[in-house]
């Protein structure tokens, strides 16, 4: 097990070099840093020298792969590929462009909330999603369960925003149920962050319930539950406990899709609600197009998927010991 | 003077590709059994039939012209609904609404001035003072729905006889002239439904739309019913587009890898799961970011078009991995069977072998993840615009609507409208396009589902 782990970890070296190495391209060699600094410093005629300077400030007046007029290993260390994307690697993020804010530390101040909010979301998203679906699954082929696909579908077609537009407005605005928006430290937190956990399964229950539904149908159909059945087991045993055993593995491999989209979810549901996280940081960033931001997001959001992976690929072994090591 | 954006030419493409496609399907057994499975089902035609009004939409609002008084470009669609896009008026109007729905200050006569919600410039024109509104807005719907019948059953009548003509062409040569096929009742009920769901609400929008602001007006005072339904081409080529610039990529790597297999698998794994490991909203945002970056030139609507195919190639490139994968997996299983090993040994070339006997035999995934797609790029393109790196401000789309809409809501007296009916022009083109897909999967793969 151990060397399953260690072996997979290793896997995901070269992947996080390919993303760290994108994302040089995308940030440094496709558009240079003397882009950046005219975006940066918004003047339409402004003098070489300022963007000089400005490059200066923040470390990218380096040439980008080799430097020339060092000598040793300085050649390589005083490089932009070295200081900024090396530095990756061990999460040395540097500081953002616009206000010289420690990047590090306030992702470390931002994580925790933002964490309230997925996790939840992501956990009783899936139990949720889960004993809905073994509902439609034990009513198969009844209108019950015809009306919940057809309920599924109309779900699944409506946008994320229509959900937390429309459930701040009601539970917020109208009820005045849960605050609007805001956050607050310790237990407060609770009060703040149940609105968006709530909207955030809301959103994600239509596609996903669906599937699972499928894949419960598909395994009611095999043929150890009818032996299950043919023992005299009662219906609820069986699809409670032979199928939903069976049911996890498929189920959990589209778990790994959401992680992605938790990303994104939160990002949206955290500028929504004004939730100090990382996703409103990283919207922040965008929208003050705050460069060196928006490139540490894209690569701890990179390195959290992988990681999100790993930890499938793992709890399948768990799950289903048919899955061998190799 | 025609003008043609760059959108336009894959608009374009994507209609001439769908007819090509189309008539060489139907010289097949596979596809042809499949459609008569999706015809069978009545909510799949329905929801064909809906996506087929928005695609014709979207077709119009393609064609573009050049205005040489103005210097502005409008498409075929402004030109049909001039008085939507004219009647402009000041700011917010609810819909339906007589007056505005802020008070102004205005001088009356004797020199003072008074605080009070303005009659609309456009609205109820025709109104005298104590005529009742929805008596007039009852009247205009029955006349529509009477125009609208009639028209239906005319219609009818010439589409019978343009079937008529055809077959009497056709047959025209045949021997037994007398057995010629008279149409089925089956057929004459569908043409007739068809021609009511076209007709109907097509003489009611005519009847109201023009005296009334029937989705009300926006900030600026623009007709938001006009906004919606020119927002219906942006959503069109985010979702079609975007999937059709990454198909040949998605095709030719994907099927490279699963043939050969060896070095250059892993070296298409390694690049898709590299791309697939950046969250793609965060891999959307950085090349926008980018692109913002760069020059533009040109004038407002064709900036505003090269963003959309900007951002239509961005999402592509951040999408092409999971087809890639689907379509790998699937060349892997293909490349085993008998007939291609038949093939093989018959010495038949590899790349005719790839071109005669595997593509083809892949076509049926693209097609299902081409329509399963759809319908998420459209709901992201929303999402993007929120983070302000989705299309063009000055571009109308549903992601614009739903972005100003947030604001529009905090104000009070709260602006409804706006979100609601971009709320509706997206519902009624997503759901559909979930429906069909659904339906089309089923037919054509039923192991493909999602």
């Amino acid at each position: 097990m151990i060397a399953y782990i260690i072996r997979r970890l290793i896997y995901a070296i070269p992947i996080i070099a390919g993303v760290n190495i994108i994302i040089f391209f995308l940030f440094f060699y496709v558009n240079s840093p003397d882009d950046m600094a005219r975006k940066i410093l918004g003047e339409k005629n402004i003098t070489q020298e300022a963007i000089e300077n400005w490059k200066k400030e923040h470390n990218y007046h380096f040439p980008l792969f080799i430097n020339n007029q060092e000598k040793g290993i300085s050649i390589i260390s005083q490089t932009i590929f070295f200081k900024k994307s090396i530095g990756l690697f061990w999460f040395d993020f540097g500081k953002s462009d616009r206000n010289n804010i420690d990047i590090a530390y306030q992702i470390k101040r931002r994580i925790k909330p933002s964490l309230l909010i997925a996790i939840p979301t992501f956990i009783l998203g899936i139990m949720v999603e889960i004993i809905f679906a073994m509902f439609l699954a034990y009513f198969r082929r009844t209108y019950l369960d015809y009306s919940g696909v057809i309920l599924c579908v109309t779900m699944m077609s409506i946008s994320a925003l229509f959900y937390i537009i429309g459930g701040q407005y009601i539970f917020g605005k109208v009820l005045k149920l849960f605050p609007i928006s805001g956050y607050d430290t310790g237990i407060q937190a609770l009060k703040f962050v149940s609105l968006p956990v709530i909207i955030g399964i809301i959103a994600a229950i239509g596609g996903n319930v669906r599937f699972d539904r499928t894949i419960f149908l598909e395994e009611i159909n095999k043929d150890y539950i009818r032996t299950a059945r043919s023992k005299g087991l009662p219906e609820e045993i069986v699809l409670f406990k032979h199928c939903l055993k069976n049911a996890l593995i498929p189920i959990l491999t589209t778990v790994v899709m959401t992680i992605p989209f938790l990303f994104m979810g939160s990002l949206l549901m955290e500028s929504f609600f004004a939730i100090p996280g990382l996703g409103s940081f990283t919207i922040d960033a965008i929208q003050a197009q705050d460069f060196a931001i928006v490139r540490s997001m894209v690569y701890l959001g990179s390195v959290l998927y992988i990681a999100g992976l790993i930890l499938t690929d793992i709890s399948y072994t768990i799950v289903d010991p048919r899955i061998r090591f190799e | 003077m025609i003008r043609i954006l760059p959108t336009d030419i894959f608009i374009f493409i994507l209609a001439a590709s769908g007819f090509t496609f189309l008539l060489l399907a139907r010289r097949r057994e596979y596809w042809r059994s499949a459609w008569q499975q999706v015809r069978s089902n009545p909510i799949a035609m329905l929801s064909l039939f809906v996506i087929s009004i928005y695609a014709g939409i979207a077709l119009l609002d393609s064609i573009h012209f050049e205005d040489k008084k103005t210097g502005t470009t409008l498409s075929l669609l402004d030109l049909t609904v001039v008085p939507l896009r004219q009647h402009v008026e000041k700011t917010y109007s609810a819909p339906f609404a007589t007056h505005q729905y802020t008070k102004e200050s205005i001088e009356v006569p004797n020199g003072k001035t008074v605080r009070i919600y303005p009659r609309l410039k456009y609205a109820a024109t025709h109104l005298k003072q104590n005529d009742s509104k929805s008596r007039d807005i009852i009247i205009r719907i029955t006349k529509g729905l009477i125009q609208g019948g009639i028209s239906a059953i005319i219609l009818t009548v010439i589409m019978l006889g343009i079937y008529d003509l055809f077959t009497k062409i056709f047959s025209g040569n045949a021997p037994d002239r007398s057995g010629r096929k008279r149409p089925s009742k089956k057929t004459v009920s569908n043409i007739l439904k068809i021609a009511f769901a076209i007709t109907i609400p097509l003489a009611i929008l005519i009847h109201l739309a023009p005296y009334y602001h029937i989705f009300g007006t926006d900030k600026v005072g623009s007709d938001v019913f006009y906004r919606s339904i020119k927002s219906i081409r942006t959503g069109l080529v985010i979702g079609s587009v975007t999937t059709l610039i990454v198909i040949p990529f998605a095709i030719f790597f994907g099927v490279i890898a699963g043939y050969f297999g060896g070095i250059i698998d892993d070296i298409i794994q390694y690049i898709y799961s590299t791309l697939a490991s950046i969250p793609s909203v965060l891999l959307i945002v950085s090349f926008m970011l980018l692109i913002e970056l760069g020059e533009s030139t040109g004038d407002t609507a064709w900036r505003a078009d090269r963003r959309l195919l900007s951002l239509c190639i961005i999402m592509g490139i951040t999408s092409w991995t999971g087809l890639c994968r689907l379509i790998r997996g699937e060349t892997l299983k293909l490349r085993e069977l008998e007939y291609v090993n038949a093939a093989l040994s018959f010495g038949v070339s590899r790349l005719k072998i790839l071109s005669r006997h595997i593509v083809p035999n892949l076509m049926h995934i693209v097609l299902i993840s081409f329509i399963l797609r759809f319908s998420g790029l459209v709901l992201a393109e929303a999402v993007l615009a929120y983070i302000g790196i989705g299309v063009d401000p000055s571009m109308e789309s549903w992601g614009n609507m739903i972005n100003t809409a947030r604001l529009e809501l905090a104000r009070e007296p709260v602006v409804w409208w706006n979100l609601i009916a971009a709320f509706f022009f997206m519902f009624g083109l997503v759901l559909p396009a979930n429906l069909f897909g659904d339906a089309l999967r089923d037919a054509l793969d039923p192991r493909l589902k999602t």
